[in-house]
């Protein structure tokens, strides 16, 4: 298993660093998408302590979960994409199982219905079908000719859709937004054809209507309110209304570190896990947004670029849809902060407080540099 | 294999998503710039608008002192404890100790937060002592807050309450003094702007923007000791004869200077829970009643400076009644014939009528009117009030008549010191003030000189064995006054079971400095003259206060060895 020179000498990437190359090689970490993480994990923990109201256990806090992450990471990175594939409809079935044991048996937090609390260790089984969705589509179309036929696209849809609504009927309408676009983003990359992609959105658009009565009333208030957030300025409009000022008053070099006065006076809530970006904004202004973005968008194509050049299907698409799916978080949280999409519960990317979706996303991540740092060895 | 055979269709798929990704990126970093730059200064006047406020500064009212500097209304610095519900009842451990502290229950505390938990603003304790606030704050319990406010501290509590007044949970005048000056004394206060959170806790005091200035102090010319003094003697005569309500003011003779002036009832102006507004009453100024025999020396006056009257001037009040139309005027007993003096010192109402009735009521209304009678005494004071008297062109020969024994005119205490002061001060009128003096203002003379003189000596002839007011005598001094014991006016009449007994004089005779009123209304309880009611109070005041001014004895001859030998037996 262990690489040889003539292997890394054809990453035209790797070659500046053809020792770290060969060391990154053998323990299956993909160095530049490992540094934008951890520089993305620093920024998050000086925000943290902005936000924590410069309450050092906070960071810490954070500081361990971040730990927890990295480490995840570094464990799935060393499972071979063969083996994923492999485990992958034993993952997605036992991830479909927990969510039907969640709808009936699951612990109630905050008006839903999400936790699982297995010996003492409570997770949310949301978070396991964000990963073990692709996989399976992926999984499910790599034994198939590609564009997929429409059997396969049917049975595709139904493998989307029964998760998808589980978890919309917790309700997690901003997990289920994921968990779909991450089956949506596999399957378009399996190319499936323009054709039916077009009527399938013009489908969707025809059912706008009566998707938008099996809403709940909150969430139907919150994209009122995410129309017009000064009809009710001290309730639903509150958050977006503080978090706009937020980021607003921080201008284009912001109000400095710990200087944020929306946040520091309280009147920005949620300012540790969903709405941090404002925090941040207000702190370090427009240039700390575009470094943010930046460091994002580097992830984002690196996984692209990551998933181009992997040499099957499965993982081809799995990462793919691990890429895109990364970059709909961050677009979709920090969309719902600036005020430009409605509230959804989707955290900020490495940057928000918060245990599950951090480790989820770093197991994404693990399976990302799994995939790079193991291309070489799928045979053809 | 057949994925492989695929293959080309993915980088379009890809171009299409890196497209799309960047897009959406574009659109971010757009909206970031429209909050960013172009609704920056909108956006951070709004953050600003929910920190920064302008709070009141709030100005240290002036002191108000009696005439030698000692405090009478002092503003100190207190703390109130208020509280944010929900923060404060997250965290309980510390509950028991601040109860402790606050001398409070726990449970009172809880119950009081609980009912309130929606609020964001909970008062815990009003107005402590700031050295516990600070504990409290060291205590470093969540959800907990202090404010800074002054309170008002009377240390005379009730003796000078009336002319002091109180200030109100703002600091404002309410009655008395206190709101007479307001303006004076509350000063200005100041602003600085903080920032505060969203809970309302100042987290930073930013900018002081005006400093508050402090309120002036106020110097009464009212002296602390005569105060306590004639507030003392008072409340003992109205509690002794079971009086409804009594007043008595102490005037310098010279200066028109308020010294005393004390009420019955009255209240503790540091504790105002539970009082009726009635207690609140400077009855010396804002209570007129009929004067009764205590107005007769004006109508002598009148007689004297008419020039057909010498204080030798015989008069005839046999047989002891007067008619006047169908009413029928009365003395104690049948006087035969006496002089002006002794119509003084018997108050003799039929002598005092004839006297009135020779004049015109032109000249009578006038002198009345001269020293005072029938209009404010220019004090200031909130609810003073000018009294009755009518102009003589509305009398009818009975009005004329009963003017000179005090029936048909109303008075405050005030007004007949004053008009008292007129008689002490060679005939001249002060005006009146509850201020100290530092200039002495130009009086007006209202009287001739020696019309003063002549009605001081047979006011002396009131206070001497023959005399209805004996009981105002002091030993060493001599005393100048005058009894009135009036029945009160009802619906339809005068009632024959309600009295009021006045005592009106100076002292000392020879030169006066001080001059008394004193008001003691329905005495229900043992004697009702003013003799025996009001003239006692008199004496001891006055007695006291001659001594504590250090004005020398002025009486000679065997009296006051007489009183040397009374000393030396106690």
């Amino acid at each position: 298993m262990s690489p040889s020179p003539r292997y890394s000498s054809d990453f035209a990437d790797d070659t500046r660093l053809s020792n770290g190359g060969r060391l990154s090689q053998q323990f299956h970490i993909d160095v530049p998408m490992l540094v934008a993480l951890l520089t993305l994990a620093f920024v998050g923990l000086i925000v943290m302590y902005s936000a924590g109201g410069q309450d050092g256990g906070a960071v810490w806090r954070q500081f361990f979960l971040l730990f927890i992450g990295f480490a995840v990471m570094s464990v799935i990175a060393q499972i071979h994409p063969t083996t994923l594939k492999i485990w992958t409809p034993w993952i997605f079935g036992a991830g479909l199982l927990m969510l039907f044991i969640v709808l009936l048996a699951g612990e109630i937090g905050k008006g839903a219905q999400r936790w699982l609390n297995i010996a003492g260790f409570r997770f949310q089984p949301s978070e396991i079908m964000k990963i073990a969705l692709p996989m399976m589509i992926a999984w499910y179309l790599a034994e198939s000719v590609l564009p997929p036929r429409r059997a396969r696209l049917l049975i595709c849809s139904v493998i989307l859709v029964v998760p998808v609504a589980l978890v919309a009927k917790q309700p997690d309408l901003g997990t289920a937004l994921l968990i779909a676009s991450s089956g949506i983003f596999a399957l378009f990359l399996s190319g499936v054809r323009w054709r039916l992609i077009i009527s399938l959105l013009t489908i969707a658009a025809a059912c706008i209507p009566f998707a938008w009565g099996a809403l709940h009333d909150y969430q139907r208030q919150r994209v009122y309110t995410f129309l017009n957030p000064e009809s009710d300025p001290l309730g639903s409009g509150y958050h977006i209304i503080q978090s706009t000022i937020a980021i607003g008053s921080g201008g284009v070099y912001g109000k400095g570190w710990l200087n944020g006065t929306q946040s520091h006076l309280d009147f920005l809530p949620e300012r540790e896990t969903d709405f941090i970006f404002a925090v941040l904004s207000e702190e370090f202004g427009f240039m700390g947004v575009l470094i943010l973005l930046a460091i994002y968008l580097f992830i984002t194509a690196r996984g692209l670029l990551i998933a181009s050049q992997a040499q099957d299907t499965f993982t081809r698409l799995l990462a793919g849809s691990l890429s895109l799916t990364f970059f709909v978080y961050f677009f979709v949280n920090i969309g719902m902060v600036s005020g430009l999409l409605p509230v959804v519960g989707v955290p900020l990317p490495l940057i928000s407080r918060g245990g599950t979706s951090l480790v989820t996303i770093m197991a994404g991540f693990g399976i990302l540099m799994s995939i790079k740092t193991n291309r070489k060895l799928v045979s053809h | 294999m057949s994925e492989i055979v695929h293959q080309p269709a993915t980088p379009f798929r890809l171009g299409v998503i890196v497209l799309l990704v960047v897009l959406a990126c574009a659109v971010l970093v757009w909206r970031a710039v429209d909050l960013h730059v172009f609704n920056k200064k909108f956006l951070q006047e709004q953050g600003d608008a929910r920190a920064i406020r302008v709070e009141k500064v709030v100005a240290h009212r002036g002191m108000i002192t009696d005439r030698f500097g000692e405090p009478l209304a002092i503003s100190t610095p207190v703390d109130s404890i208020w509280v944010h519900p929900k923060t404060f009842l997250a965290e309980t451990a510390k509950h028991a100790q601040l109860a402790e502290l606050l001398e409070m229950k726990v449970s009172d505390i809880r119950r009081m937060v609980q009912s309130r938990h929606d609020r964001e603003f909970v008062y815990l304790k009003r107005r402590i002592n700031p050295t516990i606030a600070d504990q409290v704050m060291a205590m470093q319990i969540p959800g907990i807050n202090t404010q800074r406010e002054y309170r008002r501290y009377y240390p005379l509590g009730e003796v000078a309450a009336h002319v002091v007044g109180f200030t109100n949970v703002d600091d404002q005048g309410q009655e008395g003094l206190e709101l007479a000056f307001n303006e004076w004394l509350r000063g200005v206060p100041g602003k600085q702007r903080v920032i505060k959170d969203r809970l309302g806790h100042v987290i930073k005091y930013a900018e002081l923007i005006k400093s508050a200035d402090p309120g002036k102090e106020l110097q009464l010319s009212i002296d602390r000791r005569l105060q306590y003094l004639a507030y003392r003697e008072l409340k003992r005569a109205v509690f002794q004869h079971k009086a409804k309500s009594g007043s008595a003011v102490i005037l310098d003779a010279r200066t028109g200077e308020v010294l005393a002036m004390v009420n019955q009832p009255a209240y503790n102006p540091n504790n105002r829970q539970y009082l009726h507004g009635s207690r609140y009453r400077n009855r010396a100024v804002t209570d007129t009643f009929e004067p009764g025999s205590a107005i007769k020396p004006f109508t002598i006056a009148a007689a004297l400076e008419s020039g057909r009257y010498t204080p030798q001037t015989a008069v005839n009040t046999a047989p002891g009644y007067l008619k006047v139309g169908s009413n029928s005027i009365r003395d104690i007993r049948n006087y035969g014939k006496i002089d002006v003096a002794k119509v003084i010192q018997k108050s003799s109402n039929v002598g005092a009528s004839k006297i009135a009735l020779s004049m015109p009521g032109e000249k009578l209304w006038a002198i009345h009117n001269k020293v005072g009678f029938g209009m404010t005494s220019g004090s200031g004071f909130p609810g003073e009030v000018e009294g009755v008297l009518n102009h003589s062109s509305q009398w009818r020969e009975i009005d004329q008549a009963t003017l000179s024994y005090g029936y048909g005119i109303s008075v405050t205490a005030l007004q007949l010191a004053r008009a008292y002061g007129v008689i002490a001060n060679d005939g001249i009128l002060m005006p009146v003030t509850f201020l100290r003096r530092s200039e002495m203002p130009k009086g007006e003379a209202v009287m001739q000189k020696k019309t003063a003189r002549q009605l001081i000596a047979m006011l002396e002839k009131v206070v001497t064995e023959e005399g209805t007011g004996k009981r105002a005598n002091i030993s060493g001094y001599r005393v100048a006054g005058k009894t009135g014991t009036i029945k009160k006016a009802a619906a339809g009449g005068y009632q024959d079971d309600k009295y009021l007994s006045v005592f009106a004089g100076l002292a000392p005779a020879g030169n006066p400095r001080l001059v008394m009123v004193v008001v003691v209304n329905e005495p229900r309880q043992g004697d009702y003259y003013g003799g025996d009611v009001a003239a006692p109070v008199f004496r001891k005041v006055i007695a006291g206060a001659l001594h504590l001014l250090g004005i020398p004895p002025d009486e000679t001859g065997p009296h006051s060895i007489h009183v040397a030998a009374a000393g030396a037996r106690q």
